[in-house]
């Protein structure tokens, strides 16, 4: 099998891979093996030291309807891969971006990315991640990404590993959010054998009434680590936000939650939930009841936190 | 009929004081009993025992299922027997779409037989599939995905603890109709309840106070009991046993 299309199998684009109407960029290691770049939408790349670098603009009031795809695979056992991208939505426009992150037989892959996103006015913004691994574990995913959203703008991003083992995810998310402007930031993600994960999501609820709410659902089992650290700070008037933090620990898995709120204006309001514990036992004896053995059952329920 | 459960002076304490205190019953295949008392009457936990929940292991006596020991038995291993329990408080599990919790439960797998299971609790499975089962369902709506899981899994028997809880007027039929549904396909039913409602769909019942037993037999006389004496009982659940085999 072609290497394009091991990535396009992978991050599920065979059937819009023919699509003029879809726009898309397939990225291999630090070539571009595909692309379509439809009206309202500037896409922009540069090479750089193993990677790409990309300008993705939406111009002024475009509302790009169908979701834009975006891969960024190795298809290489080892390999270093940097990604930038630096995005701007223009006053008013509007974009969906289904990103497939595809490293299917990585031994030891390392996968880099900055991104910063700038919503201008009235500007929407939805991001959702899919990571495809290897089983073996040997990836590497750093990614740090600082958004600005200005008046009224929406961003919402998720962070889903659908397939193989984590090895390593190291993600750093900071939003800076202005008046009137929503954010949502989710992660979700299931850790096994020695698999690390960290997630670091920061909310500046600068702007008045702008709203915030960051998520993490993990699970961890065998011998695996989550550190999650939510930081919402809220000093825009009547401001509103909430942090809540999930993990689910089992054999000999480790978590730790840190969520830190913090009121800097007496008319703000943040609330937070976390929780870290076994598997619910009502929840499994519940499952248990109906002829699930413990694994089945707690299978089930973790697949539950992380819908 | 044969007896497919009997528990034999069945007894637990917890801190010191007995919940159940030497609790023989028998439950006759293919009927629905019910297990009657006021709250404290340690009717939950004779289904938790039952049911073999964590908490609930440690006991003195016997569980005889179709003449077989499953005192050290899990609940899982309870279940495969054809065991099943409806909690008077369901869980609510975060995420876990009613489609994927009914699928788990259905004895076939079938998506016939999950569509067939909610329109007996009168649900419309389109409308719900894809929901989580989760803090968005009412307490009502949960106990009724809850019995539909149970209708599902074609069990042999089941225990009820207050299937009506937390269920508005409106819904009691559905809940009535899934108990016929579950007796009509051969399935034994235990009811936990105080409802004189629910009481009346069992054939035979038990009368429990302070985790002993008082009284058995048919409904009639054990509602007749129940109502007139446990409803505007004032000694808190503590038996007056001269005064009660006066009047029983």
């Amino acid at each position: 099998m072609l290497k394009e299309e091991i990535l396009y199998e992978a991050a599920d684009l065979k059937n819009i891979i023919h699509d003029p109407n879809v726009a898309r960029l397939v990225i291999n290691k630090d070539k571009i093996i595909s692309s379509n770049i439809i009206e309202g939408i500037e896409i922009n790349t540069e090479s750089i030291k193993d990677g790409v670098r990309i300008r993705l603009i939406v111009k002024e009031g475009k509302i790009i309807i169908k979701p834009v795809h975006l891969c960024f695979g190795v298809t290489a056992e080892n390999a270093v891969q940097n990604i930038e991208i630096n995005t701007e939505i223009k006053k008013g426009a509007s974009i969906s971006l289904l990103a497939h992150c595809v490293f299917p037989t990585a031994k030891d892959v390392l996968h880099k990315m900055n991104a910063k996103i700038l919503l201008r006015e009235k500007a929407k913004y939805s991001y959702f991640e899919k990571h495809i691994h290897s089983p073996g574990g040997g990836v590497r995913v750093i990614p740090k990404t600082k958004v600005i959203l200005e008046k009224e703008a929406k961003f919402k991003t998720e962070f889903e590993l659908v397939k193989g083992r984590v090895g390593l995810i190291d993600m750093d998310i900071e939003s800076k959010c202005g008046p009137d402007s929503v954010m949502e930031m989710m992660a979700r993600i299931s850790g096994t054998d020695d698999d690390r994960i960290i997630i670091r999501e920061t909310g500046y609820l600068n702007g008045n009434n702008s709203k915030g709410v960051l998520t993490s659902r993990v699970a961890v089992r065998d011998n695996a680590k989550a550190e999650i650290f939510n930081k919402l700070i809220a000093s825009g008037n009547y401001s509103r936000g909430h942090v809540d933090c999930k993990e689910i620990i089992k054999d000999n898995g480790q978590a730790s939650a840190v969520p830190i709120v913090e009121v800097k204006n007496a008319t703000a309001h943040i609330t937070h939930e976390a929780s870290i514990g076994s598997v619910d036992k009502k929840q499994l004896e519940t499952l248990m009841s109906r002829g699930l053995d413990e694994d089945e059952a707690t299978e089930l329920i973790i697949q539950g936190l992380l819908n | 009929m044969d007896t497919i459960l009997k528990t034999n002076n069945l007894t637990l304490s917890f801190n010191g004081k007995k919940i159940l205190d030497n609790l023989s019953l028998n439950f006759r295949e293919g009927e629905i009993h019910a297990v009657v008392g006021p709250n404290g009457a340690g009717k939950s936990t004779f289904a938790s025992i039952v049911m073999g929940l964590e908490g609930y292991r440690k006991f003195e006596g016997d569980i005889i299922f179709k003449d077989i020991s499953i005192k050290k038995l899990g609940v899982y291993e309870r279940a495969k027997l054809g065991i099943t329990m409806g909690w008077q408080e369901p869980a609510r599990f975060e995420g876990l779409k009613i489609r994927q919790f009914m699928q788990a439960s259905t004895k076939d797998k079938k998506e016939d037989s999950i569509v067939k299971a909610l329109s007996i609790l009168g649900i419309d499975y389109r409308e719900y599939s894809e929901r989580a089962i989760d803090k968005s369902l009412s307490g009502g709506e949960r106990k009724k995905f809850e019995l539909a899981s149970i209708v599902a899994m074609q069990p042999e028997l089941v225990i009820l603890d207050e299937p009506d809880s937390g269920i508005d007027v409106a819904s009691l039929d559905n809940i009535f109709s899934a108990i016929k549904h579950l007796h009509s396909n051969g399935a034994t039913v235990i009811l936990i309840t105080h409802s004189l409602e629910v009481l009346k769909n069992a054939q035979y019942a038990y009368l429990l106070c302070s985790g002993t037993l008082l009284d058995e037999g048919k409904v009639s006389k054990i509602r007749k009991y129940f109502e007139g004496k446990c409803l505007s009982c004032a000694h808190k659940n503590i038996p007056l046993f001269s005064e009660l085999e006066k009047n029983i």
